[in-house]
Parts: structure tokens; sequence; C-alpha cells
């Protein structure tokens, strides 16, 4: 191999491994890793399952709630969320039908929803203000419409 | 080695590459539609639906025009460099083309009918008509039977030149075939056990996540499947359009070994946002999908090494002084050169995506979208492009013409002003969050979503520049097809420069790299897939939500 290809693959593979060194400490030491809720539910029963049974926003703690959603053609549950400047939020969502998405625009909330599976993260709104929460993933001919807003107000 | 390739596989790669572009040309004008209906320029008439054109686009572009050039190409190659093809290799070619063809039309006609609106990924639950699948079906299937015509004149050749190397161009299409068939595993699986017995009913329920885990397993490999035909021609074909020798041959065969192995056990780089796989899984997998990037900077470093030397070779002297040797006004260059350029932004936007952190930043947004349409959208239509300048002329023995050449030049400026502007404002408004694979809509007139509009205008602006362009390769194919002077254009195929080390044998060790593929595979999936069968939650319904 030519001198030069090995100092430039040296470099390369140095610069990999330390990519992936930022990332897995990032994961697995500093616990940031990607929504990966391993819980399960009956798709069909998901109203009946708790905590699905009562979707909404619920106080669990000093400054801290659940943001119980579910995702189904072409709409969110609940429609019209207040949440305060600063709490701790823990969302958890799943879908009554089809593959869908939640993301929150301006925010990294962004996971896949498929049925018969939960999934979840925590997130702090730091500002104030109106976000859009929208379905990322094709879920039918609605999917364009599919989203709502969270109203974020002080706390 | 015959100079020529056979007047019957000629007829053969033809076939293939004709298909290729009547795909190419139904696919550019569903995304013409598409570009204008989301920026709110026009709406859709009679009852035409924006995600009946992104289904039509993504099946005819990313699955129909790639698979039919690339078979048709790495024939070509193969008997060009092996001599003409055996009657097994040919009638396999054939069988494998007519599998393909009429798998294709099924395919198309139920996504017109509006049977199998799901998209090309059609995740489940979103149920098309069986046919849907079964079309696909036929076109794997073909491609299985394309592939083993391959394999089996490769194995002729060696057989008749043992202990000799088989020529680059041949070991690398045995190679990218091999990683296909290994890929189309997976998705085979899932479509015939799954999709299949579903959608007609036989069964109620299907096992979503396994479904997608499966799709995966195959749609990343798929897009080396279609890189590694525009990196036999980086590789192999343009040393000789510049007047140079190939770098190192055992190294380039190192490459494609390692895209063997890394490009498949990678699948959950795409599912990192998905709940039911455990984040460690998706880690390992996602440590395996930056291997694959040591191939590519070999590439880059070979693909560079012979521009410099061989500019060298023609005189220059300062440090930068053969890039200016380079025939930047032949078009055989020019395209594929462009595709290679390109994905420089595009490779880092790829590690970018697959950083299992920041993935959540972009994923299922434009962004994504962007991405793919400066990898297989620009490098590889690009190399796709440059190779069918001369491949169809040298086929149809007719000659690329100056004129010809220039409007392929032209050809290629527009096509990367196009993706420039609609690449370039799908990244930004994907950074923005605007998601991917959604239809004109402003949320209820949200100000973020208002935001986003000016960027989807200049989206349309890239996509319209870029029919141009279609419209300009379309001419150029259809001239040289038809009516360009008669005469001999040349296949070109670079010789290794005399200081490449030699290429040792064991490259050609089938086994011994289906073995270690197979173990890596074993070992990023074993676990997880059967996680999934175990803890596998009820099952879901067919839905039909368009």
């Amino acid at each position: 191999m030519h001198k030069l290809e090995k100092i430039w693959l040296l470099i390369g593979i140095g610069t990999l491994v330390m990519f992936l060194t930022i990332v897995g400490v990032g994961a697995f030491a500093h616990g940031n890793q990607p929504p990966s809720d391993l819980a399960t539910l009956d798709p069909q029963k998901v109203d009946q399952t708790p905590p699905f049974d009562e979707p909404g926003l619920k106080k669990i703690g000093e400054n801290e709630y659940e943001l119980v959603l579910i995702a189904q053609a072409f709409s969110f549950t609940p429609n019209e969320i207040k949440i305060p400047k600063g709490a701790k939020v823990h969302i958890k969502v799943t879908s009554k039908d089809v593959v869908h998405g939640l993301q929150i625009v301006g925010t990294n909330v962004n996971m896949m929803v498929t049925p018969g599976h939960v999934n979840s993260l925590t997130y702090t709104f730091k500002e104030t203000g109106n976000y859009l929460i929208l379905c990322n993933e094709y879920c039918g001919v609605g999917h364009q419409v599919m989203g709502t807003t969270i109203e974020v107000i002080e706390g | 080695m015959t100079e020529f390739v056979n007047k019957k596989d000629g007829q053969l790669a033809l076939s293939h590459i004709a298909v290729a572009f009547i795909a190419l040309f139904l696919g550019a004008v569903a995304g013409l539609l598409q570009t204008f209906v989301r920026s709110g320029e026009i709406e859709l008439p009679a009852g035409i639906g924006y995600y009946q054109l992104l289904t039509a686009h993504g099946v005819l572009l990313g699955l129909v025009f790639t698979t039919f050039f690339i078979i048709g190409f790495l024939y070509s190659a193969v008997s060009r460099t092996t001599g003409a093809l055996n009657t097994f290799s040919l009638k396999a070619g054939w069988i494998g083309f007519w599998f393909m063809t009429i798998g294709t039309s099924i395919a198309t006609v139920m996504i017109l009918l509006n049977k199998a609106t799901v998209l090309y990924t059609f995740y489940a639950p979103l149920q098309a008509s069986p046919w849907f699948y079964i079309g696909l079906t036929l076109v794997v299937v073909g491609s299985w039977v394309s592939g083993i015509g391959m394999f089996h004149q490769y194995a002729a050749w060696k057989k008749e030149n043992k202990g000799k190397p088989a020529p680059l161009i041949s070991f690398m299409a045995v190679s990218t075939m091999l990683l296909w068939l290994i890929a189309t595993i997976g998705v085979a699986v899932t479509v015939l056990f799954q999709f299949i017995p579903w959608s007609f009913g036989w069964v109620d329920k299907i096992n979503i996540l396994l479904s997608r885990t499966l799709f995966w397993y195959f749609g990343h490999p798929l897009v080396y499947f279609w890189l590694l035909p525009a990196y036999m021609c980086w590789y192999v074909i343009i040393p000789k359009v510049i007047g140079g020798k190939i770098f190192s041959d055992a190294l380039a065969r190192l490459a494609f070994v390692l895209f063997i192995l890394f490009s498949i056990p990678v699948g959950f780089h795409h599912q990192i946002l998905e709940s039911g796989i455990d984040p460690f899984w998706k880690f390992i997998q996602i440590v395996l999908t930056f291997m694959v990037i040591i191939p590519s900077l070999m590439t880059a470093f070979a693909l560079f090494a012979t521009f410099e030397l061989s500019g060298r070779e023609k005189g220059a002297k300062s440090l930068f002084g053969w890039f200016k040797k380079l025939p930047w006004g032949d078009v055989r260059f020019f395209a594929p050169f462009m595709g290679m350029l390109i994905f420089i932004p595009a490779g880092a936007g790829g590690i970018v995506n697959a950083s299992h952190q920041l993935n959540q930043v972009v994923h299922n947004t434009l962004f994504v979208t962007g991405h793919f349409h400066l990898t297989v959208a620009t490098s590889v239509a690009l190399t796709f492009f440059g190779i069918s300048y001369w491949l169809i002329p040298h086929l149809t023995g007719r000659t690329l013409t100056k004129k010809m050449n220039q409007l392929g030049i032209i050809q290629t400026v527009f096509w990367t002003i196009g993706m420039f502007f609609m690449s370039g404002a799908m990244h930004t408004v994907g950074l923005l969050g605007a998601p991917r694979r959604t239809a004109f809509t402003t949320y209820g007139d949200h100000p973020e979503a208002l935001a986003w509009m000016p960027y989807k205008t200049a989206m349309a602006v890239g996509g319209a520049i870029l029919f141009v362009a279609i419209l300009l390769i379309l001419y150029i194919i259809v001239y040289l097809a038809f009516w360009a002077p008669k005469g001999q254009e040349e296949y070109p195929i670079g010789e290794v420069s005399n200081d490449a080390e030699p290429t040792p044998l064991f490259f050609e060790n089938w086994k011994l790299w289906i073995g270690i593929s197979a173990v890596l595979i074993i070992l990023a999936y074993t676990v997880p897939i059967i996680d999934m069968i175990q803890n596998a939650p009820p099952g879901s319904q067919g839905f039909k939500l368009w």
C-alpha cells in the first residue's frame, strides 16, 4: 500500500473511531439514547390499555408531567395541550392503526410510532410559545393534515 | 480479452437500458409534478393523488431505473472482459429480463390504478393489492436469475484461466450481484411470508416490527447496489477515459469485498427512532455502518491518485497542476466526475443520518430526501449517464458525436445546478423541521410551516431545471441509439499501473467472504429478531387509507 494512502486511511479511520467514541460515550455513559421503548400493547385495544385509556397531560411530580398521546389517521389525541415552561415532560405515544411519526418542530422530539408498540422520550420546553406537532411518516391520503399544537406557557 | 461486446450480448444489455430510461422518464414526470404540488403551485387533475405520484416516483426511479440499468451495464462489462456470454448466461439474462419487465409492469399498473399507494417502502400495515407485492417479487426473482447468469459466465472463465485473477470489472460485477443476492433475501422473506399471505387474506395479521426490520436489512445494501456500479465506472472506466492507469487492482478488490461485508448488517440505522429494538443493538449496527466509510475513503484516494499520476505524465508540474490536465471537455469523464465530487457532501450527510443521536434531528425530514437526491440521484445517476454516452453507441454500432458530447456537458451542468437548488433547499428546510413525504400543507397556517414555503418554491425551481436536464438526456440517449453516425465507439477498460502491487488470488475466495458476511449478519441480527418474534405484540390488520 502506498505510504500516503496509509496516512490517509490512518487519519480517516482515526476520525471514525473518534466519532464513534463520542457517540458511544453520549449513548452509554450519559444516557443519550434514541427513543427505544420496549413496551408493547394490543393495537386494537389502545383505548382500554393504560395509560392510553386516559390520554392527555398528567402531573406526576414537582414540575414533572406525563403527556400521553394517541396517533391515528389523521390526528393526534388530545388536541389541545398546555404545558408550563421548564417542566420535565415524559411523552408516551402509540398508534391505533398504521405507522406514524411524532415530531415537534423546533425541538429534538422525533420518534417513530408503530402500532403494537409504545414509544417514549423526555423533553423540557425551555421557551414559551406555540409548538407544532406533526406526523412525519406517510400514513395515508390525509397525512399532510395530521398535526396539532402545544402551548408552552409561563409556569 | 475482446475489445467489443458481442452483438447478442449487446442486445440483452440494450434491452435493460431501454426499460431503465423509460422508467426514468415516467419517474421524472412524477417528480416534477410533486415539487409543484408541494410548493402549492398546482393541484393534480383527474383524481391523481400526490402519494400515488410519490409511489410511482420511488418505484420507477429507486427500483426500476437503477436495477435495469445496473444489470444491463454489468452484463455488458462481463461480456466485454470475459468474452461472449455462454448459452446458459445469455438465457439466464433474458429470463431475468422478462421476469423483471413483467413484474415492473404489474407493479406500475397497480400504482396507476391507485391500488398500491403505499410508497416504495410499502410499510405495513398499509396494505396494497397483493399483485403489487407479486410484481415486486418478480422483479427481485428476475434479478436473481440474471445474477446467477453472471456467476456462471465468471465461473466458466475461471475454469479456463486457472490461477489467473478474473478481469477487475468482472470481479466487481460478481461482487455487486453477490451483495444484491444476500441483501434481497430479507425483502424476499418479508414479501413472501408476510405481505403476500396477509394481503390475500390468508392470514389476518402482520408483525409490523419484523416486516420493517426485514425491509431495512435489504434497504440499506440496496443503496450500495446502486453505488457499486458507479464505483466500477470510477475505478475501471475513468482511468482509461483520462488516459491514465488504474492505481491498484488489489486495493480496488479489497474495497469491493469490504462493501460486501459491511453494507448488510447495518439496517437498524434506518430504525434508530423505533420502539421495540434495544439501543445496544442499534449502536452495534451503527458501528458497522461506519465501517463502510473505509472502502469509500480508499476509493477517493485511488481515484485522485489516478488523476494526479495521469496529469503528471502529461507534464503537469505544480502541486495541483494535474487538475487542469483532466479532460474537462469529455463528457465520459465530466459527468461521472461531477458525481464523484457531489459524493463528498452526500457521504457527509449520510454520516449525520446514521449518527445515533443526530438522527433525531433529521429523521423523516426533508433533509433525508435531500441526502439521497445527492447520492443516488446525482452521484449514481450522473455516473450512469456518463456510462450511457459511450455504452449505447458502442452497443448500437454508432459513435458519440462532438455535438452530443457538448450537449452531455450541458446536461451535466443543468443537473448539477438543478440539484443544488432542490437538494440544497431540502437539506435546509429539513433542518428547520419540514417532514418528507408530505403533500402541500400549512398545518392550519402555523408560522413554522409557513416559513418553509420559500424553500419549497426553491425545490420546485430545482425540479424544473432537473426536468429540462431529463429531456436533454433522453434526447441524447435516443439520438445515440437510433440516429448517431455509424462507427465504432470505444468501450473503455482501464489497465493497471505498472507500479501497483500484484493481485493476490484470495480476493476471489468467495466462500470466505460469504462466510464472514454471514457471521456479521448473524451477530448483528439474531438476538434482536428473536426478540421481535418472542415479544411481539398482537399483529396488525391491513389498512387502506388512501
